[in-house]
């Protein structure tokens, strides 16, 4: 209890003492490009073999021949959309952004730069993190988008190249019964993993104490609790949006 | 100037700092020597707002800021400059963007009169031609020296030295020395530093004030520092074999 007090109190003091609006849009700028740019690869990686392998094993259990094949891209579409872009690339982000923003942080803090920008009347915890928080927000849903995109396409050339389904059925299947609010609601659950990731990692990172050790625990904490909440916040956003 | 009144410290029940008070007066570099883990850094921590103390004030000018609000806060801390230990250099950012960095943030100066201001910095610490280099680049005395530019940049009026030489060889120490002691006289601002080499002390010290297990146990200059008749004060200058030869030499004679 007393950690999340002081993570409501931290998260409180983003918001006063801020520095000029310019300085916070070239900071944005350049953590956007950390955070959402350099994320690109493994999204699209981890993605793409997610989607390719959802398909392979869809059709590995839909054997009954009263099922129709389409139902594979189907189940595809509606567990990449509603779970596996938003849900699952949370859990990759956490690894990827989370544990950076903690050790970043964490570094700053050990060999005095957070002081010295403390000592300079620069509001730390506004200056550092109020922009990777913004970015994470504004990069995510992009990254979920993509990552959606790309597992089904993923999926697709699995299950073609594989002809495990056709071409024709995949593409009945991603467009028969859709439903948009999935899709609002994937990106309103991409937003709520975005802050709780860069949040937590913030948090974790600001307040390490001691040395190099520490910033790994710090590093390693920051993806736990992360995934950890995300995990969390998925059962709850589910319950209260579906 | 800087006056300290009564200032106390304690963490988690164990008391750091018994009542201290001091004046460090403008023009001068006043030193705040002790034995390591005496509470040297934390008293100065106390004095730039790093940590809050648990009675006493600190005032600047006469400005209280301990007690005063956020805006006089904000307002002293723009006037200070502080090098740190290890030098605190941001690592994402080379040279010339560290020294920039507090015009950047507080300032709304054009670019080419920051540029100047740098490389007059830069320049009055003796480097030139590094601008471009990143910390993990450059030498621990030079990270010290960029660390001495970018807390003058902005025309601080007072100047905080965490252990300046810690790490450093005796030539590069003296030289950093005379830096922040030519620097305090030249732009006439009030400097504190925390050390224990008592080179510095012998040095620059205008004002130095001894430290012992959170109490203020000595104060005076380097000139009557051998005169002081404190137990714990000798046993920390003759610690060192070169001052127990001089003493002894100076007995001889």
């Amino acid at each position: 209890m007393k950690s999340l007090g002081k993570y409501v109190i931290f998260i409180g003091t983003l918001f006063v003492r801020r520095e000029s609006f310019g300085t916070y849009i070239r900071l944005i700028f350049d953590e956007s490009v950390k955070i959402g740019v350099n994320s690109i690869l493994i999204f699209a990686i981890v993605s793409s073999f997610m989607g390719a392998v959802t398909t392979i094993e869809t059709a590995y259990n839909l054997i009954s021949p009263l099922i129709p094949d389409y139902v594979i891209s189907l189940v595809v579409r509606d567990m990449t959309i509603l779970e596996l872009a938003p849900t699952i690339m949370a859990i990759v982000f956490a690894g990827k952004v989370g544990s950076n923003i903690a050790g970043e942080l964490g570094t700053m803090r050990i060999t005095e730069q957070i002081d010295a920008l403390e000592v300079m009347g620069i509001n730390s915890t506004s200056y550092l993190v109020l922009p990777k928080i913004i970015a994470a927000l504004f990069m995510y849903p992009m990254l979920v988008v993509l990552a959606g995109f790309l597992s089904i396409y993923g999926g697709y050339l699995a299950g073609t190249l594989t002809g495990v389904i056709t071409g024709t059925e995949f593409i009945y299947g991603i467009r028969y019964d859709f439903v948009e609010y999935n899709i609002i609601f994937a990106l309103t659950k991409s937003f709520v993993f975005a802050f709780l990731v860069a949040s937590i990692s913030a948090y974790k990172g600001f307040y390490t104490e001691g040395g190099a050790l520490e910033v790994g625990v710090a590093s390693t904490s920051a993806v736990t609790n992360s995934c950890i909440a995300i995990l969390l916040a998925d059962y709850l956003l589910a319950q209260l949006l579906l | 100037m800087i006056e300290i009144q009564n200032i106390h410290k304690s963490f988690e029940g164990k008391q750091v700092l018994h009542g201290i008070s001091a004046t460090f007066e403008k023009g001068k570099t006043n030193l705040i020597i002790g034995a390591s883990g005496t509470g040297k850094s934390v008293l100065l921590k106390n004095i730039v707002g790093l940590i809050q103390p648990d009675a006493g004030s600190v005032l600047y000018d006469g400005r209280d800021f301990t007690s005063g609000d956020k805006d006089l806060k904000t307002d002293v801390r723009r006037e200070i400059g502080m090098l740190f230990q290890g030098g605190a250099l941001f690592d994402s950012k080379n040279v010339q963007e560290n020294v920039m960095f507090p015009l950047n943030v507080l300032t709304k100066m054009p670019k080419d009169e920051k540029l100047d201001r740098v490389n007059t910095c830069l320049a009055k610490v003796g480097l030139e031609n590094v601008n471009k280099k990143m910390p993990s680049e450059i030498s621990g005395g030079m990270k010290k020296r960029v660390g001495i530019a970018r807390a003058i940049v902005n025309h601080s009026k007072y100047l905080f030295c965490d252990e300046p030489n810690s790490g450093l060889d005796p030539q590069t120490s003296i030289r950093i020395d005379n830096l922040i002691k030519e620097i305090t006289e030249e732009l006439n601002i009030t400097t504190v530093i925390v050390t224990h080499d008592m080179n510095s002390v012998m040095e620059i010290g205008d004002y130095v004030m001894f430290i012992h297990q959170g109490h203020k146990l000595w104060e005076g200059n380097n000139q009557n520092i051998f005169d002081c008749q404190v137990k714990e004060l000798e046993d920390f200058i003759f610690a060192n074999n070169l001052m127990r030869a001089i003493r002894d030499q100076n007995k001889e004679k």
